[in-house]
């Protein structure tokens, strides 16, 4: 054995960044490109589906319509809110980067709870995964339309934990532990969301398994990370949005 | 003399201006399928164009991609659009059960 220590060269050993830019950004822009082929081939299902059959239901009415330009209106403005935040933690302002995260917060809260709505609408209506009332013929509309926008409120829902871990760290573990509670027991037992405010308590011990094994004081480069997500979470919208909703009026 | 705060202001009314931009192309998506303005085909082609529109703005001024590397964005809005177009490969099968059925 070798009792000689090899030394290196620290600043040597290692290449300069690919992109120029620090790591966390580039692990995030990675996670978001192999995202979006996940969302791409959600997309591309509900479309094959709907080419495919000319009895495609329209279900969506004026009400339906109005609400989902509100959700879009709100996830925009999360990203206003969130840009703005990015740029305050850059200016190295704590208050007005966790209070501008809190506003991006707010509207992805409100997307989710409005979401929530349309989808309990249309499962009163008679929708399922397997089922739908305006063209029986066509099963695979509720499950091409409950897993591709499905899919996306989770990504909203963890987008908003992620958002407060960011924010306010340890102390955000009791509100989320609040709200899955709320949420759990204000919701009735036949609804969907009794089930899938879950997530909200699993989104609590992966929360804290993070900030309790890793702890550490968020930096600009976090908040920006964070908001990398953010914004991708909206932009799959703007291709959810005209594809399922719009092009599925019934007015 | 460019400072610090104005290049933030800069950029922060440049933000104000992308939203409003975002708005208002969301206002024109609904106008236009709300009144029927196209045949569905036609109707698709243009949401589709707005949306890349809308997405376009939402990459290169919220997620900054704008004022990456050139090197980064060509790698990773290359690696992304190829990919995804790749998949439309498949909506000639879709095609071609409006036309013969299944078989």
């Amino acid at each position: 054995m070798a009792d000689a220590a090899v030394h290196h060269d620290i600043a040597g050993v290692y290449e300069p960044s690919l992109f120029g830019t620090y790591s966390k950004k580039i692990g995030m822009w990675l996670f978001l490109a192999s995202d979006s082929l996940t969302f791409g081939a959600l997309l591309f299902a509900y479309s094959y589906g709907r080419v495919s059959n000319p009895s495609w239901p329209t279900p969506f009415g004026k009400e339906s319509i109005i609400n989902a330009t509100i959700m879009t209106a709100c996830l925009l403005s999360s990203s206003l809110t969130m840009v703005l935040g990015v740029l305050a933690a850059h200016r190295g302002d704590k208050s007005r980067t966790r209070n501008w995260l809190f506003a991006t917060m707010f509207f992805g809260a409100a997307f989710v709870v409005l979401h929530g709505m349309e989808w309990s609408k249309l499962i009163h209506e008679g929708m399922t995964p397997f089922t739908n009332p305006w063209a029986p013929s066509v099963p695979q509309f509720g499950g091409t339309f409950f897993t591709l926008t499905g899919m996306h409120m989770l990504h909203v829902t963890i987008g908003v934990i992620y958002l407060g871990v960011v924010a306010l760290r340890k102390k955000f573990l009791p509100v989320l532990l609040l709200l899955w509670l709320i949420g759990w027991l204000a919701t009735p037992a036949s609804n969907v969301f009794h089930l899938g405010v879950h997530v909200l308590l699993i989104g609590a011990v992966v929360a804290a398994m993070v900030l309790f094994l890793h702890p550490k004081d968020y930096d600009s480069h976090d908040v920006e990370v964070s908001g990398l997500y953010w914004h991708f979470v909206d932009l799959v919208w703007m291709f959810i949005f005209p594809l399922v909703y719009l092009m599925s009026t019934r007015v | 003399m460019h400072t610090v705060a104005a290049t933030h202001d800069e950029r922060k009314a440049q933000y104000f201006w992308v939203w409003g931009a975002l708005l208002i192309l969301t206002g024109v998506e609904v106008f236009l399928a709300y009144e029927r303005f196209f045949q569905p085909v036609r109707m698709l082609e243009v949401l589709m164009v707005l949306s890349v529109i809308k997405a376009a703005l939402i990459i290169a001024y919220f997620m900054h991609l704008k004022f990456e590397v050139p090197f980064m964005r060509f790698i990773l809005m290359a690696a992304i659009v190829a990919c995804l177009c790749l998949m439309c490969i498949f909506f000639a099968d879709a095609m071609r059960i409006l036309s013969l059925g299944v078989k």
